[in-house]
């Protein structure tokens, strides 16, 4: 009795949860498509126990905050999922489909709604500047521009996948109830990720994020390929949070605070260089690196890429490696920015080995999924060189480049998997050859995306390309561009020769007999989608996407 | 409090986890390590929860997180082992070196 | 360049930005729908192009109405890329319109209009034929937009499309495999410029700031002499690339692959033409750097030298067009090196009339005999084919340098700059030789095709060619012979004034010989020349052409001095053509390959470390580790340095 009293009451704190609205939406949807798939022949009954709960909680909000917007739209969005599970309770997949595409949908418009709400604070004097505290939730959310940008794009990312998805996984039968709610629950890691405030988050967000893309990646559960791929990337994400962990802990132990921007304020009043400030640093480089594929720590990257199922690969590459990004620029550029001296020739050399193996790789590469897959990793390099520049130009091509990304990523895994419908097995470069005759759009699509891929000027990973080099040459980092140049180089080659197989050289001999391509409502539309991005950003629009990053580019204050 | 022992504790476990993922085939072993590795850190964490303590920290933070890190350890755990036998089930072994399909 | 202008509503300038969107859209209508619009796509190409024919020619003349100094504009369409804020970089979609860009409108859309025209005809049995006009859509359009840009990153843009078109259309009949290495070997050379590009607009943009043109050129003469010379060189290095110098030249010959009209619109209108172009538009930064300058004009010539050489040598009708553009493009490169940029521009527009004129006839000729491209296999087609015998002998006549034909001012003009620049002297010894040499070949080709006797194989029935393909070649012959008035004169002439606004003027330093002299030598050698080639090819014994005979095989023949100056002639040549292929294959191959084999090669081995094996990845995780920790702790230790 005495010991409890001794207790000071516990104090609930004041939640602020429109600060993780978006990952509220995305795991709510997530949990809920779940339910109705496993509910089976009673999804009806589940789903109307569904709207009444939810509309039960709406109706009470409301009458007890006197607040309508927000129990307004609970309300709805309940209605709705009842009105869709009522449509389609014969077609689950379709069902947990368009609740996954309505609730990635849902998350960028509440983002939407908190870019609204929080720029006013973001455009600030003091926005400038990078070390800052305060952030929500106890300091463990930031809600800022790095974090509602790569948010904004993690969520395309998810809309893309879910339509790409459908004909691909139904003909692969991996059509499984989990895989919407997987592809949410991944989502939110990787949103989670993006905005985390702090160390402890952000190491539950790399494992929310990383448990389902393990279990996605593995998901065509009888091919060979796609079960090595699961077993490799896990044991090997498993050991480099592992050293993550060990850095985070480090970091911990010399500062004594896991909030990020503390850490970082700590760790530059530090009198001289210690030893395990410095060990901290280097395990916390080697666990973003891992995530983010960059040379050496690539290794996983083009097996992962070639064995997964080819939509769950575009968002892999696309996604993930936003959301790494997000959390390592957070890290280093924002909170260790005074440390820089420090750990940017360390990365100077990473981004430099990283754009050179990824390009001079992906040369000799057959599988045009693997031959990707190292151009990722070229592509990452590309990055670290906004990354190095450690000032705002360099913040704002990072955004830029990792959004204009994911749609090249996301569309040329689309066309493969739009392809890879017809025979069922990966393609090579032979297999493409006279696809132009064959099937001119699709052949134009994924030659569309190859030259934004290789930075062909007019195109909009041009535009990408030209923000990371521009913030490296103003940083002073001329060196590092020319190489950046050399591999994009040699990088087109390879793209070109996809170009060159498909428009220029014959049918193989065999193939003409083939089936027609099997049209697909939703690949062509999240191909489409895409690539009228692509277009758009490359030759009109790209300033509108170029100022909005330059506002998100900074870190809470 | 004498910091020094759990940490170098902690290190060389940490090593020994490290190094049975480099030497171990067994797919199951080397999970094992990993958590081997996840355990040494915990020690870590725990260790200097314990030191901020002592400088009048309340929070507990070390602790806290010491407490998600073995939460995330077992849900790690349980999704290793669902993959593990899963290439068991397709290839009759869990031989890691095995699994090479993929290569160059 | 001070004094920009923005182009009045509703004047042809305001509307300039659809010279090249309309080809564009064309293109793209055609790509998407072209199956279905079948023969009706030539239609929609011809119109498309012939819209901006006539709008350039508004353009023009609107310019023309306009005072002297107020012709130059700027027509912004929208922000392209903006970063920074207000004094970050800024990029429009933006249009230049000044005097040099539309007369290289007239030229890209005029000359365009009329190889369209004349596909209408040659490419009419192809099954692919939408696709074709789509891709000179395509082409036209990037040429139009590297040609208005109003920055270096708006012609950097029409710059690879360029490249790009050109590798899809030097590649369009992709079943002959030396067709497609030839495509492949014009992108490889073509980046190789490129990288020289970019990188010079790194440097331009950490220098100034800025990548416009209206903001960089005036600036040129604050920054230090030895940026400049670094980003006139890399610029340089991007324009042999693309406009074929040495040591990048070995590209065009070989893009001969592709279909006539094809060749036409890179040799004369497009393409090759934009590394001139690129040096004359950055004309004030090689004012500031007159060595470099030099060492442009000595690429020029000895690449005019080397490529007429070869040309001598050559049999096959095409292969002799293309180093004769190459040799042609090394006279414009000696007129914008040694300072006379109005001297350069002026050859660029006559050579677009006269090669367009030479590479449509070659068509013409090639309809005609089935195909056949070995000149040894023709001759007698005059009769056959009067319209295109004429009009050709008008282009050879024009290339040659006849006086009173386009040829004849434009290099006269480029030679007479050579003579007034001190220190290039050597550059116009050589540029009279190549001018003999010139006479000398296209009198050969002229010869050898249309005159002497009949040698075409049995069967083949030589024809005129239709209406739609004779109408360009009679419309290009009037601009060949009449294309001089342009620029009578190089002190006062029409091109001279027009021109001012745009690029720099040439300071002539008095000549070394007197005018009447040069003009006498220059057409002295290329009057021998001439006469050398028709007369020597009129009687030949063709078992020899393209031989070389050699003394113990003419001694036994009938037309023995023939045979001597064949070998003479065909020696130098031969062995030119011989040591460029041999530098082609270890050389430009041996560098493409070579870096491309050793690129292949570190793959190899470097791909030889994803073993696949798990294990061996968590290793290289591992090591990675301790690379990382070696990189900080000598980031420690020399820690002060940065």
């Amino acid at each position: 009795m005495t010991l409890l009293a001794q207790i000071p009451p516990l104090q609930i704190p004041d939640i602020a949860w429109s600060a993780i609205s978006p990952e509220l939406v995305l795991f709510g949807v997530g949990i809920l498509a779940l339910l109705l798939d496993t509910a089976g022949p009673q999804r009806l009954q589940a789903s109307f126990l569904v709207f009444g709960f939810a509309a039960a909680g709406a109706g009470y909000i409301a009458l007890s905050t006197e607040q309508s917007v927000l129990p307004g739209l609970v309300g709805l969005a309940a209605l709705g999922q009842f009105a869709l599970t009522a449509i389609w309770r014969d077609r689950p997949r379709l069902l947990s489909a368009l609740l996954a595409a309505l609730g990635f949908a849902g998350a960028i418009g509440v983002t939407t709604w908190q870019w609204g709400a929080y720029s006013g604070r973001l455009v600030g004097a003091d926005a400038a500047t990078f070390v800052g505290t305060d952030s929500l939730l106890g300091g463990m959310v930031a809600v800022d521009g790095v974090a509602l940008f790569t948010r904004v794009t993690v969520c395309l990312a998810g809309l893309v996948t879910v339509p790409l998805s459908f004909a691909y996984a139904e003909e692969r039968r991996i059509h499984r109830g989990e895989y919407y709610p997987l592809l949410l629950f991944a989502a939110t890691g990787m949103t989670l990720l993006a905005s985390s405030a702090d160390f402890i988050m952000v190491f539950i967000a790399i494992e929310v994020l990383s448990l389902s893309l393990y279990i996605l990646a593995g998901f065509a559960k009888r091919d060979l390929n796609s079960q090595e791929a699961a077993l490799k990337y896990f044991l090997l994400g498993a050991f480099s949070s592992a050293l993550l962990l060990y850095g985070i802990a480090l970091v911990y132990g010399v500062t004594g605070s896991t909030n990020i921007a503390e850490a970082g304020r700590a760790f530059s009043s530090l009198d001289a260089p210690q030893g395990m400030a410095v060990a901290a640093m280097a395990l916390l480089i080697v666990g973003f690196g891992f995530k983010t594929a960059i040379v050496p720590f690539h290794m996983w990257t083009p097996d992962v890429y070639q064995g997964a199922p080819t939509p769950i690969t575009g968002f892999m590459a696309a996604a993930t490696k936003a959301a790494a990004f997000a959390a390592f620029l957070r890290v280093f550029v924002g909170a260790f920015a005074p440390l820089q001296w420090s750990w940017t020739p360390v990365l100077w050399v990473l981004a430099a080995l990283t754009m050179l193996a990824g390009a001079i790789l992906a040369v000799v590469q057959n599988d045009v999924k693997r031959m990707l897959g190292y151009s990722a990793v070229a592509h990452a390099g590309y990055v670290l060189i906004g990354f190095v520049a450690v000032n705002r130009a360099g913040v704002s091509g990072v955004l830029v480049y990792l959004l204009i990304y994911t749609f090249m990523s996301l569309g040329s895994f689309g066309v493969l998997a739009l392809l890879e419908r017809r025979n069922h097995k990966a393609m090579a470069i032979d297999d493409l050859r006279g696809l132009g005759r064959r099937d001119p759009v699709p052949a134009g699509m994924l030659a569309l995306f190859l030259l934004s891929l290789a930075g062909i000027p007019g195109t909009a990973g041009f535009v990408a390309k030209f923000a990371v080099f521009r913030a490296g040459i103003e940083a002073g980092h001329a060196a590092l561009v020319v190489i950046a140049v050399v591999s994009s180089v040699i990088a087109a080659f390879f793209y070109i020769r996809v170009i060159v197989a498909m428009f220029m050289e014959d049918v193989p001999e065999g193939v003409a007999a083939e089936a027609p391509l099997a049209p697909s409502t939703g690949m062509s539309a999240g191909i489409a989608f895409s690539a009228a991005v692509m277009v758009a950003f490359g030759t009109v629009l790209p300033f509108l996407l170029v100022d909005l990053a330059d506002q998100a580019a900074t870190f809470v204050s | 409090m004498q910091a020094a022992f759990p940490l170098v504790f902690a290190a060389l476990l940490f090593c020994v986890g490290v190094f049975g993922v480099l030497s171990r085939r067994n797919a199951v072993l080397v999970l094992m390590s990993v958590e081997l590795m996840l355990a040494a850190v915990t020690i870590n964490l725990v260790t200097f929860g314990l030191l901020a303590a002592d400088r009048g920290d309340v929070v507990l933070t070390g602790q806290i997180f010491a407490l998600f890190v073995l939460a995330i350890g077992a849900a790690e755990v349980g999704v290793g082992l669902a993959i593990i036998l899963l290439l068991y089930r397709n290839r009759a072994t869990v031989n890691i070196d095995d699994a090479d399909l993929m290569k160059y | 360049m001070e004094n920009v202008l923005t182009p009045p509503a509703g004047s042809p300038v305001d509307f300039a930005w659809l010279i090249p969107v309309v080809p564009a859209l064309s293109a793209g209508l055609l790509l998407v729908f072209g199956k279905r619009l079948g023969r009706l796509s030539s239609a929609v190409a011809i119109l498309s192009i012939g819209f901006s024919a006539t709008l350039s020619t508004m353009v023009f003349a609107f310019l023309q109405a306009q005072p002297e100094e107020g012709r130059v504009f700027v027509r912004t369409l929208g922000t392209w890329l903006s970063v920074g804020g207000a004094d970050g970089l800024r990029v429009d979609w933006a249009l230049l319109i000044d005097p040099l860009a539309s007369v290289m409108l007239l030229l890209v859309t005029w000359v365009g209009l009329l190889i369209h025209v004349y596909s209408l005809g040659y490419m009419a049995h192809d099954e692919r034929n939408p696709q074709f006009f789509a891709y000179l859509n395509l082409f036209a359009a990037s040429m139009l937009i590297l040609v208005t840009g109003s920055s270096f990153l708006t012609l950097f843009v029409g710059w690879e499309l360029v490249g790009l078109c050109s590798y899809l259309l030097v590649g369009f009949w992709f079943e002959r495999r030396d067709y497609a290495t030839a495509a492949k070997k014009a992108f490889v050379v073509n980046r190789i410029g490129d990288v020289g590009f970019m990188i010079a607009m790194f440097l331009i943009f950490a220098t100034f700031g800025s990548l416009t043109f209206a903001d960089v050129l005036p600036a040129v003469s604050t920054a230090a002499t030895g940026v400049l010379i670094a980003v006139g060189l890399l610029l340089f290095v991007g324009a042999t690339g693309k406009s074929a110098q040495i040591p990048l030249f070995v590209w065009l010959p070989d893009a001969m692959a592709g279909p006539t009209p094809v060749s036409a619109l890179i040799h004369a209108a497009t393409m090759v033409t934009a590394g001139v172009y690129l040096v004359a538009r950055a004309s004030p930064l090689y004012l500031e750097i007159p060595d470099v300058g030099l060492l442009v004009a000595w690429v020029g010539a000895a690449t005019a030298f080397v490529a007429a050489a070869i040309a001598c040598a050559q049999v096959d009708l095409k292969r002799i067009l293309a180093y004769s553009t190459v040799s042609q493009l090394g006279y414009m490169f000696i007129g914008v090196g040694v300072g006379d940029y109005t001297a350069g521009v002026f050859h660029l527009l006559t050579h677009g009339f006269f090669k367009a004129l030479l590479f449509l006839a070659a068509g013409s000729v090639m309809h005609a005999v089935a195909d056949e491209t070995d000149i040894r296999r023709m001759g007698g087609l005059f009769s056959k084919m009067p319209v295109t015998a004429v009009t050709s002998l008008i282009a050879v006549l024009a290339i040659a340098g006849f006086p009173y034909t386009s040829g004849f001012f434009s290099k006269e003009e480029v030679l007479a700059s050579a003579a007034a620049r001190p220190g290039a002297q050597g550059i116009w010894v050589l540029g009279i030789l190549v001018a003999g040499m010139t006479a000398f070949y296209m009198a050969r080709w002229f010869v050898l095709i249309f005159l002497g006797s009949p040698r075409w194989a049995e069967g083949v029935r030589p024809h005129e060619s239709p209406p739609s393909m004779t109408l360009p070649l009679v419309v290009l012959a009037v601009g060949s012979a009449a294309g001089g008035l342009l620029n009578t004169s190089p002190e006062d002439g029409f091109l001279h004034h027009w021109l001012e606004p745009s690029v720099a003027a040439f300071a002539a330093d008095g000549h070394f010989l007197s005018e009447g002299l040069l003009l006498g030598a220059a057409l002295g050698v290329a009057a021998v020349g001439g006469l050398l080639g028709a007369l020597l090819y009129l009687r030949v014994d063709v078992a020899t052409v393209g031989v070389g005979g050699g003394a113990r095989n003419a001694a036994r023949r009938r037309y023995y001095v023939d045979e001597v100056y064949e070998t003479i002639v065909m020696r130098p040549g031969r062995a030119m053509a011989d040591a460029f292929a041999a530098f082609d294959r270890r050389g430009i191959d041996g560098a493409v390959n070579g870096l491309a084999r050793m690129t292949a090669g570190v793959a190899t081995v470097g791909r030889r470390t994803q073993t696949g094996f798990v294990r061996s990845y968590a290793l290289a995780v591992l090591a990675g580790t301790v690379l990382i920790a070696a990189l900080f702790a000598s980031g420690v230790v020399f820690g002060g340095i940065r």
